[in-house]
C-alpha cells in the first residue's frame, strides 16, 4: 500500500503546502542573504555585485571579530547557567514534597508571557537610582550607592545573560523534570536498598541517566541563544559602547539601522555558518545517542 | 523508544503523549498510589531538615523566576511619584489603582494591540495547524526517496531565527505587498514554527498503529477518506497539543517582525504597542506595568489549565529522537 506510485504522489501532496510555504519563507531568503552578501544593496533600487568586498571590509576594518567573540562568551555563560539552574529546578520539583504541584505551575510564566514584556519588567528593575535590584541591595546596606546596571560594558553584559537566563531557565527545568521522572524508580529502589544515599543515587543513577536530556538540552539551548535578539535589543540596544553587541544585533544595526543591505547579509551569513556547524553538531549528537540506546 | 514500533496499541482517548510526561499525571497517580499504600513509601522520606532545604531552594528558585512579576506588579500599584523617589521601597507605601485606569489615555489603542497580540497567535496557529497536519501524516506513514533529507531540512530550519534573515524577509514582504499588515507578522511567524510541529505531530502519528490504515484500505476508503476519518481523529489530542505550543510560540515569540515589518499603530501586538509609553519625555512605568498585566492576563490563566499539554509538547518536542 504504501510504496505504490499512487501512494508516493499522495504523500507528496500532503507534503507540499509546507514544503512551499518553507522554500518561499526561509529557503528563498537564506539564498537570496547569501546573493546579497555579494552586492552593495541599500535602500537604493538596484545593486552592483561587489564580489568579496563586503567580506573583507567586516574582517579587515572594525571589531568583527571582537564580535564574535563576544558572542560566543556571552553565549556560553547563558548557556552553561541556564543548564546548572535547570537541573537544580528539576532537581528540586522532582522532591516528593507538598506543594510540588503548584511550585511546577509558577515556573512556567517566564516562558509562556511575551518575551518583550517579562524583559520590559527587566529593565525597570535595573534602573540604577529606582529599580529593584539596585534598590534592595543599598537598603540591604550590599553596595554604597545606586548602581545603574545597563549604563556600565561589564554590568551590562552580565545583565543581558541574567535575563537571558531568566527566560530560558523554565524550558530547561521542565524538560529537565520529565527526563527525570522517566528514569525508572526501580533503580533507585535497588540502590536505596543497598544503602546508597541520596546524594550517590543521584550522581551514579540520575546524573549518568540524564546525559542524553543534558546533551540534546545544551545543545538546543546553544542555538536559541546564539540568535537571541530581544533580550540585548531591549534592554541596551546592543550599547554601552558595543558591550552588548552580539552578532544578531551587529547584523540587525548594520542592515536594519544602517540600510547597508549588502554588508548586513555578509555579516548574516557568518551567522548562518556558526549555525550550520551547531546543527550539525545536534544531529550528529542525536544520531550518536540513538545508536547509544540501540545497543 | 522506536518510531517503528507500530504494534504500541492506543488505547481509545488515550493521549500517550500528555500521559507519559504530564507532571500532573504523575502526580495523580502518586496521589492514587498514596492512598492505596497508607503510608509514603521509605525511600521518599525525608529528614525535617532535608524538607527545610528543598523548601528554601524552591523559595530561592522560584523568586528568580517570578520577581521580575512581583516587582512588576507592585510598580503597577505604585504612584509615578513614589516610583521615582529614594530610598526605595518593595512594597508600596500608598496604593493606587490609578495606573489601571489611566494606561487607556495614555496609550489609546491599547486594547487594539491586546486584541492584535490574541488574533496574530491565533492565525499563525490555524495556518500552522492546516500545513502541519497533512505534512506530518506524509512522515509518519509514507516512504519516498529523499524523505529523510527532506525532513532533516525541516528540522534545520529550526535552527535559523528569523533574525538572520530578516533583509531578505523585509524584501520579499515589501515585494509581496505585505509590509504594514497583519500579514507581514503572520507569515514569517508561522514559517518559523512549522517544522517542529511537524517533528513532534510526526513523532505522534507513529504511535497510531499501521493496522488502522491499513484496515480502513481494505474496506475501501479512499487515501484522503482514511486520513481524515481515521487518522485525524485519534490523532486529535497531538494536535491540540501542537496548537497550544504554537500558539505559545507564536504569542511569546512576536517582536522582531512587528517590530521591523509593520509600522501601523492599529496593527501592533502587545509587545510592540508597549512601546509608546517609552516614547514620552518619561517612561510611565507603573501604566506599563500595568498594562503589560492586563494584557497577558486572558492568556496566562488559559495555559494554567492547558499546562500539562505544554510540559507533553515540550518533552515530545524537544527529545527529537
Amino acid at each position: 500500500m504504501t510504496s505504490s506510485r499512487s501512494a508516493t504522489i499522495f504523500a507528496l501532496a500532503l507534503l507540499a503546502p509546507a514544503l512551499i510555504y518553507i522554500l518561499t519563507i526561509v529557503a528563498y531568503p537564506l539564498v537570496d542573504t547569501i546573493i546579497l552578501s555579494f552586492t552593495n544593496a541599500s535602500l537604493k533600487a538596484g545593486y552592483d555585485f561587489v564580489g568579496w568586498a563586503n567580506y573583507q571590509r567586516i574582517f579587515g576594518v572594525g571589531n568583527f571579530t571582537e564580535v564574535i567573540v563576544r558572542t560566543f562568551i556571552w553565549t556560553f555563560f547563558s548557556v552553561t547557567t541556564k543548564m546548572v539552574i535547570g537541573m537544580a529546578g528539576a532537581v528540586l520539583l522532582n522532591a516528593a514534597i507538598p506543594g510540588q504541584a503548584v511550585f511546577r505551575i509558577l515556573t512556567m510564566p517566564p516562558w509562556i508571557v511575551p518575551m518583550a514584556i517579562g524583559i520590559y519588567m527587566w529593565s525597570w528593575m535595573y534602573n540604577g537610582q529606582f529599580g529593584m535590584i539596585s534598590g534592595l541591595l543599598q537598603n540591604f546596606g550590599l553596595v554604597g550607592g545606586p548602581v545603574a546596571w545597563l549604563a556600565y560594558g561589564h554590568t551590562a553584559f552580565w545583565a543581558t545573560i541574567v535575563t537571558d537566563v531568566w527566560i530560558g531557565v523554565p524550558m530547561v527545568t521542565i524538560y529537565f523534570l520529565a527526563a527525570m521522572q522517566s528514569i525508572p524508580k526501580d533503580l533507585y529502589e535497588a540502590a536505596w536498598t543497598d544503602g546508597a544515599g541520596r546524594f550517590y543515587r543521584f550522581r551514579r543513577i540520575t546524573v549518568p541517566l540524564m546525559v542524553p536530556a543534558i546533551i540534546t538540552m545544551s545543545l538546543l539551548s546553544l542555538i536559541a541563544t546564539f540568535n537571541s535578539f530581544d533580550i540585548i535589543w531591549i534592554l541596551t540596544q546592543g550599547g554601552p559602547s558595543g558591550s552588548t553587541t552580539t552578532m544578531i544585533i551587529d547584523t540587525y544595526k548594520t542592515a536594519i539601522g544602517s540600510r547597508k543591505y549588502g554588508e548586513g547579509a555578509a555579516r548574516a551569513v557568518v551567522i548562518c555558518i556558526f549555525v550550520s556547524l551547531f546543527c550539525l553538531a545536534y544531529f550528529r549528537a542525536v544520531r550518536k545517542l540513538q545508536q547509544g540506546e540501540a545497543k | 523508544m522506536s518510531f517503528h514500533d507500530s504494534k504500541v496499541t492506543l488505547p481509545a482517548g488515550a493521549n500517550p503523549l500528555a500521559a507519559s510526561a504530564s507532571s500532573v499525571a504523575e502526580l495523580s497517580k502518586a496521589k492514587a498510589k498514596a492512598k492505596a499504600r497508607p503510608s509514603k513509601a521509605m525511600i521518599d522520606r525525608y529528614h525535617w531538615y532535608e524538607v527545610a532545604a528543598l523548601y528554601a531552594g524552591i523559595a530561592v528558585f522560584l523568586f528568580f523566576v517570578l520577581a521580575p512579576f512581583i516587582e512588576g506588579f507592585l510598580v503597577s500599584l505604585k504612584p509615578l511619584a513614589q516610583l521615582f523617589s529614594t530610598p526605595y521601597s518593595f512594597i508600596p507605601k500608598t496604593w493606587s489603582f490609578d495606573a489601571y485606569i489611566n494606561m487607556w489615555t495614555s496609550v489609546p489603542a491599547l486594547g487594539m494591540h491586546i486584541f492584535n497580540s490574541f488574533f496574530i497567535s491565533s492565525v499563525v496557529t490555524l495556518i500552522v495547524v492546516a500545513i502541519v497536519v497533512p505534512a506530518a501524516y506524509s512522515f509518519a506513514r509514507f516512504n519516498f526517496g529523499g524523505q529523510a533529507l527532506l525532513l532533516g531540512m525541516f528540522l534545520a530550519v529550526n535552527m535559523f531565527s528569523g533574525a538572520v534573515l530578516l533583509i531578505p524577509l523585509f524584501r520579499l514582504m515589501r515585494s509581496l505587498g505585505l509590509l504594514n499588515t497583519y500579514f507581514a507578522m503572520i507569515v514569517p511567524g508561522a514559517a518559523f514554527l512549522i517544522p517542529s510541529s511537524i517533528w513532534l505531530l510526526r513523532t505522534y502519528m507513529m504511535r497510531i498503529p499501521r493496522e488502522l490504515d491499513e484496515a480502513a484500505w481494505v474496506d475501501g476508503a479512499s487515501r484522503l477518506y482514511t486520513l481524515r476519518r481515521v487518522i485525524l481523529p485519534l490523532a486529535m489530542p497531538g494536535i491540540v497539543v501542537v496548537a497550544i505550543m504554537t500558539f505559545i510560540g507564536a504569542y511569546a515569540q512576536q517582536f522582531i517582525f512587528a517590530l521591523t515589518f509593520n509600522s501601523k499603530t492599529e496593527f501592533m501586538p502587545l509587545p510592540v504597542g508597549l512601546f509608546a509609553f517609552f516614547g514620552k519625555q518619561e517612561v510611565i512605568w507603573n501604566e506599563l506595568m500595568a498594562a503589560s498585566f492586563v494584557g497577558i492576563l486572558p492568556v496566562m490563566i488559559v495555559i494554567i489549565f492547558l499546562q500539562r499539554y505544554l510540559v507533553a509538547g515540550l518533552t515530545a518536542g524537544a527529545v527529537k529522537q
